[in-house]
């Protein structure tokens, strides 16, 4: 191997992804299969002491899987992945894995709807409170931490569709005086525009059906850890106790930087179950290897429209962060320099039926709830997105009733352009 | 992997000049940790010691199914072409296979000593693959001792440390890979066996 540290768009082609031993298979072979032979008795068991490194069911661990999580390990820069089948399920293990009942969660108010009422309903029925921040300061979620019960805390890097802008590093040296880890959903930044390890998050978790896949056909998630967190830090001490299922080992004492990942895998996928399916990996294993290029262009295209938005008199507000105008501008220079992705909320004037007449007679933009895809996407957050959280919870959020959330595409920016104006008229001249 | 449960202290050089040995958690260690001078064998070097080598000797080898040393041993053994050694004076036998008292007993001389000993006793363990001829020695994850290192190489050894050598063998032959490890291997050629 050459020793040379090789550069973004070279590993999202070729990392996790050396040709196939076996058959010299040149693109990533999709290992359709649940299970795998082992050699002896003797094999079996070491297999599933951890002893050595092997594949025994899809549920823990499959070669095409493992492509996509070291694919994606690689460009954020982390030690490694373990990767599920959506991104919910990703935060999910996550938490399983660092909190039970009892403990405690200090989580941004500004999160995807889905993960909210993920803390708020699911968690919380499981004896898991989460104090959720309406704020960006790190000093307020310093505040909220309670010493010895709070186990993490959690915020994206890029919020939807306020277009907020995480203080990561801020965040992280809240965290780390507590000596808790920053866990960062950093789904609408992806790895070419912000790695949140490199500003101290000890964890990342994505929706991988957004971006990294890139072309809104398949669900995925992955979690990422940098390697760096201190798990022998007595504030997670299932990482240090011995574990009777496992022969006696520790999962510190014997993986050391390697815990919470071989713990993730060897635990939280095992009794939890929500693993990547094969196929799912290959088509986001293969979304990645062109996401450098569909993410410049991504946010190429988001800059214009923005600008054309802000310009336009039928417009109120644009929440992109790119904009000077928006709150978080230095931050998103400072975290998010080549641009803050391509997912934001504008506001029409006229307000919500305007917004509807907007959505109702877009031709090009598809109206669905989802992001990160090649095609342009637009939804009305507050009826649907959002729809499951309370008044009050909107407002934390930033969803002002008459929001349309826009996920620019990769067409021509013109065409996007073109498409909003004419929207934008027959909705005036229907409302 | 780590043998964390096997060396809980670390030699460490004060900033007197002095050293001492501390425990391994310490957050002393760990700041000191941060100021290390010696710097081992690159990626691309230690594939090439891995890939020369035939022979293995693990010493301070445990019988103990939980210890890292076993998980080492379990690994070379099957998941490798290495023939493999077990130097345990207090142990017979280690994974069906005899357990010698020391470096000396062993039927060759190893290519690499693979050494699960707290840092303290590097120095001496050092003397002792000088003395056989081995010229490699491998100071396992979590292990430090400067001193010791540059000692070795001033005698013509190479030295890998606070490295495992599990770890590195599966980071080049796959086994990193198969549980979503970021080996740093980016290549168009198949994966080496």
């Amino acid at each position: 191997m050459a020793d040379r540290d090789y550069g973004f768009r070279t590993r999202a082609v070729h990392a996790g992804n050396v040709p196939d031993s076996a058959t010299g298979a040149r693109a990533l072979p999709i290992y359709q299969s649940s299970a795998f032979v082992f050699d002896s008795t003797e094999d079996a068991a070491a297999r599933f002491a951890l002893q050595k490194y092997g594949n025994i069911y899809s549920r823990l661990a499959n070669p095409t899987v493992a492509s996509f999580e070291e694919r994606v390990a690689s460009l954020e820069g982390g030690l490694g992945a373990v990767a599920t089948s959506s991104g919910l399920s990703a935060q999910f293990v996550t938490f399983a894995s660092l909190a039970g009942a009892g403990d405690h969660i200090v989580a941004s108010s500004n999160l995807y709807g889905g993960s909210v009422t993920q803390l708020d309903v699911t968690l919380r029925r499981f004896g898991v409170e989460t104090t959720f921040v309406a704020s960006d300061d790190p000093a307020d979620y310093a505040a909220a931490i309670i010493p010895g019960r709070t186990k993490l805390v959690f915020a994206e890097t890029i919020a939807n569709p306020s277009g907020d802008i995480a203080d990561i590093a801020g965040l992280a040296d809240v965290a780390h005086a507590a000596s808790i880890p920053l866990v960062i959903d950093s789904t609408i930044a992806t790895p070419y525009l912000c790695r949140p390890i490199e500003w101290g998050a000890d964890i990342v978790v994505h929706s991988a059906t957004k971006f990294l896949g890139g072309h809104g056909t398949t669900l995925g998630g992955v979690v990422v850890e940098s390697g760096r967190f201190d798990w022998s830090n007595h504030n997670f001490p299932l990482f240090e106790e011995t574990v009777a299922h496992y022969g006696g080992l520790t999962w510190y004492g014997n993986f050391g930087e390697y815990a919470f990942l071989t713990r993730l895998r060897a635990e939280q996928l095992r009794d939890i179950g929500p693993a990547l399916a094969p196929h799912s990996a290959f088509l986001l294993a293969q979304g990645v290897e062109t996401l450098p290029y569909r993410m410049q262009a991504h946010v190429d295209n988001a800059r214009r429209v923005a600008e054309w938005l802000e310009a336009d008199p039928r417009i109120e507000t644009v929440n992109w962060a790119g904009l000077p105008s928006h709150r978080h501008h230095e931050r998103a220079q400072q975290y998010l320099p080549i641009g803050p992705s391509s997912v934001f909320g504008f506001v029409v004037k006229g307000g919500r039926a305007v917004g509807q007449g907007l959505i109702e007679n877009v031709n090009l933009a598809s109206h669905l709830a989802n992001i990160g895809d090649a095609k342009t996407l637009i939804i009305h957050p507050a009826s649907t997105t959002h729809a499951q959280l309370t008044e009050q919870q909107l407002v934390d959020g930033g969803v002002h009733p008459g929001l349309v959330r826009l996920s620019v595409g990769i067409e021509d920016a013109d065409d996007i352009i073109f498409d909003l104006d004419q929207a934008l008229d027959a909705a005036l001249k229907g409302a | 992997m780590s043998d964390a449960t096997t060396a809980d202290t670390a030699t460490v050089t004060l900033a007197n000049g002095l050293t001492c040995d501390i425990p391994a958690s310490s957050p002393l260690a760990k700041l000191l940790k941060s100021q290390r001078t010696w710097v081992g064998p690159s990626a691309k070097e230690r594939l090439g010691i891995l890939r020369r080598a035939k022979s293995v000797a693990i010493v301070g080898a445990s019988p103990n199914p939980a210890r890292s040393s076993y998980f080492v041993g379990t690994y070379l053994q099957q998941s490798s072409n290495y023939r493999v050694y077990f130097v345990n004076p207090n142990a017979t036998e280690i994974l069906g296979h005899p357990a010698y008292p020391d470096l000396a007993s062993l039927p060759e001389v190893p290519d690499i000593v693979d050494v699960f000993r707290k840092a303290s006793d590097i120095p001496s363990v050092i003397d002792d693959v000088l003395a056989v001829g081995a010229p490699t020695v491998w100071v396992q994850l979590g292990i430090w001792n400067e001193e010791a290192a540059r000692y070795g190489e001033s005698k013509g050894l190479t030295v890998v440390m606070d490295r495992c050598i599990k770890v590195e063998h599966a980071r080049f032959h796959g086994g990193l890979h198969l549980m979503g490890f970021d080996t740093g291997v980016i290549s168009a050629k198949k994966q080496v066996r």
